[in-house]
């Protein structure tokens, strides 16, 4: 079965717990975001899941092979993009792919078979002879992720695979990691939300080494204060009697006003749970004032608001 | 050994040497090595009033040689991979750890093994200047390049411990400076005149490098000399394994 199983990890340094037992299992055709602030212990989870430093605790099974005690055969099954990719100054990007080929047991005519088809995949042919040091980040950073996906592995573990990179860059890149994810397994870890909501179909956000969340982006944002809140704005009008208007209406809780300027005013409607919908009631009522209304919509939540509140709580 | 591994110690060994070709350093190198031991050779040990012609005026001098130019030879094959980070990978790849040490050892190896080489026109001007024992330049050579490889085995060793080039260097030279001169004729003497017992100077000498080198010039190629320097490559070459393989990455 096509999947990697995360034990219990956990990592000792010194007194420091920098991991405290992970456990989670991701799928064949899962793209995981692994979520977290800085110093969360992303980087020293997937260290340990590719086999670089050894758990003090727990193991990982990459598509059933245990990175401890069967660690070639687990290496040999996973793709690894490190942080802050990694590569040989001193080697031009050809013979730097070529010797990853070399590694991953390809021989002539399908290594350069193999090296040439990655080139042209991650957009790297006008630099194939060039010298790594001549890089900007971004080409290395490509460089180090065309090593990653070279022997085209059922199982990919990208730590920040677009730090660094332009806006197209990164699109380029999250693209990318779409069209491959049908036949792999995908863990990468960001701390931009975006990235998250662009191409993770699940996120698991760990706080100080701890898991404190495992859902999918929609279900994150719906822990959101502002989720299902409706969003209006007004033509001029005085918000105090617009307020008591609108807080009366059935199942609505609060409203703030988020700006008022001479020509427009904001209010944001809350509801009182989650699962109440009060889009229709509101603008049923404001239709019955004089009120000129320019927009209405409902919000999705924030993720940043649910990724502050949860791994601010978590101290 | 199967054909994989075969491959991969060939990977790791084709690209470090062509790291080394490919930096200017291993030009400087190979021209300090020479000049060096073009000076000791002639300068100092007089090598045309001696009148003799043998090399062992100019392979006298390769221990002393060796034990500043190696280390820094051999100071880059794991601290630089530890300050660059690209260790994460190279030990992330489906090769064992034995392949990786054994690749780069090779690769250096060979190296100096061509700056050896290099040194061929001393050959020349002792067939110039006479008869020479062919068979003592031979072995002499071979025992100049096993020393290289003990040498160079405890540089790599060094060089494992740390992210720091300097300190490498500076620990190899050390432990390489203590592994001569345990077997130096005048430190064995001091020794002696300290009261040691004969049994444990002996001893002590039988450790060095030196005294197996030595034993080389001599023109006979001894089975017990090659077998001393293939157990400390092989030693040293383990103990680096074992220190990457614990080793705390910061
Ligand atoms: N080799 C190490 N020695 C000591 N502490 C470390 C080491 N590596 C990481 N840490 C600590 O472990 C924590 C988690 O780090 P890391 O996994 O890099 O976080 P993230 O990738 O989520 O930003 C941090 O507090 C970091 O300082
Ligand atoms: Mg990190």
């Amino acid at each position: 079965m096509a999947m990697i199983e995360i034990k219990n990890l956990t990592k000792f340094f010194g007194a420091y717990k920098a991991v405290d037992d992970v456990s989670f299992t991701v799928k064949k055709g899962e793209i995981l975001g692994f979520l977290g602030p800085n110093g969360a212990g992303k980087s020293t989870t997937m260290r340990m899941i590719t086999g670089f430093i050894p758990p003090s605790a727990g193991t990982a099974l990459i598509g059933g092979c245990d990175i401890i005690e069967d660690s070639l055969a687990a290496r040999e099954k996973l793709g690894y993009l490190p942080e802050n990719a990694p590569v040989y100054p001193d080697m031009t990007v050809v013979r730097y792919l070529d010797f990853c080929a070399r590694i991953r047991g390809f021989v002539e005519p399908e290594r350069s078979r193999k090296v040439e088809e990655t080139l042209e995949k991650c957009f790297l042919t006008e630099v194939t002879y060039q010298s790594i040091d001549t890089l900007s980040k971004g080409f290395k950073q490509r460089v180090c992720f065309a090593q990653s996906i070279l022997h085209d592995p059922e199982y990919l573990i990208l730590d920040e695979p677009t730090d660094g990179l332009d806006p197209n860059q990164k699109h380029e890149v999250r693209q990318m990691i779409r069209q491959m994810s049908p036949q792999k397994v995908i863990i990468l870890s960001t701390h931009i939300l975006d990235e998250v909501d662009a191409v993770c179909s699940r996120a698991i956000i760990i706080a100080n080494g701890r898991i404190v969340a495992d859902a999918t982006p929609d279900a994150l944002r719906a822990q959101s204060p502002s989720h299902g809140a409706v969003c209006v704005t007004v033509g001029a009008a005085a918000p105090e009697p617009l307020i008591q208007q609108l807080t009366q209406i059935e199942g609505v809780k609060t409203t703030e006003v988020l700006a008022q300027s001479d020509g427009d005013l904001k209010l944001r409607v809350y509801p009182q749970s989650d699962t109440t919908v009060i889009a229709d009631s509101v603008v049923a009522s404001l239709m019955q004032g004089d009120v000129a209304v320019k927009s209405v919509f409902v919000e999705q939540g924030r993720l940043d608001e649910v990724f502050r509140n949860i791994t601010s709580n978590s101290h | 050994m199967n054909k994989q591994s075969l491959r991969n110690v060939w990977a790791i060994y084709t690209r470090e040497l062509a790291g080394y070709f490919g930096s200017p350093v291993a030009y400087v190198f190979i021209v300090i090595f020479l000049l060096l031991l073009g000076f000791f050779t002639f300068y100092v040990s007089n090598f045309f009033e001696f009148g003799q012609a043998d090399l062992r005026g100019f392979f006298q001098w390769h221990p002393w040689v060796f034990v500043i130019l190696v280390p820094a030879v051999a100071m880059r094959l794991w601290a630089e991979e530890q300050r660059l980070g690209t260790i994460e990978l190279l030990l992330t790849f489906p090769v064992s750890l034995p392949q990786i040490m054994l690749g780069k050892f090779l690769s250096a190896w060979s190296f100096l093994g061509i700056a050896l080489l290099l040194t061929f026109p001393m050959v020349f001007t002792v067939i110039y200047l006479g008869q020479p024992d062919m068979g003592g330049v031979i072995s002499g050579y071979l025992g100049s390049f096993l020393l290289a490889g003990a040498f160079l085995s405890v540089g790599q060793m060094t060089s494992s411990m740390t992210r720091s080039q300097v300190v490498s260097f500076i620990l190899a030279v050390v432990i390489s400076l203590f592994l001569i001169l345990a077997g130096y004729p005048p430190v064995n003497a001091v020794l002696n005149g300290w009261g040691a017992p004969m049994v444990l100077v002996n001893l002590i000498s039988d450790l060095s490098f030196l005294t197996h080198f030595i034993s080389m010039q001599k023109g006979i190629i001894d089975l017990r000399d090659v077998l001393y320097f293939a157990s400390v490559i092989g030693f040293m070459l383990f103990a680096g394994a074992v220190v990457i393989q614990n080793r705390r990455i910061a």
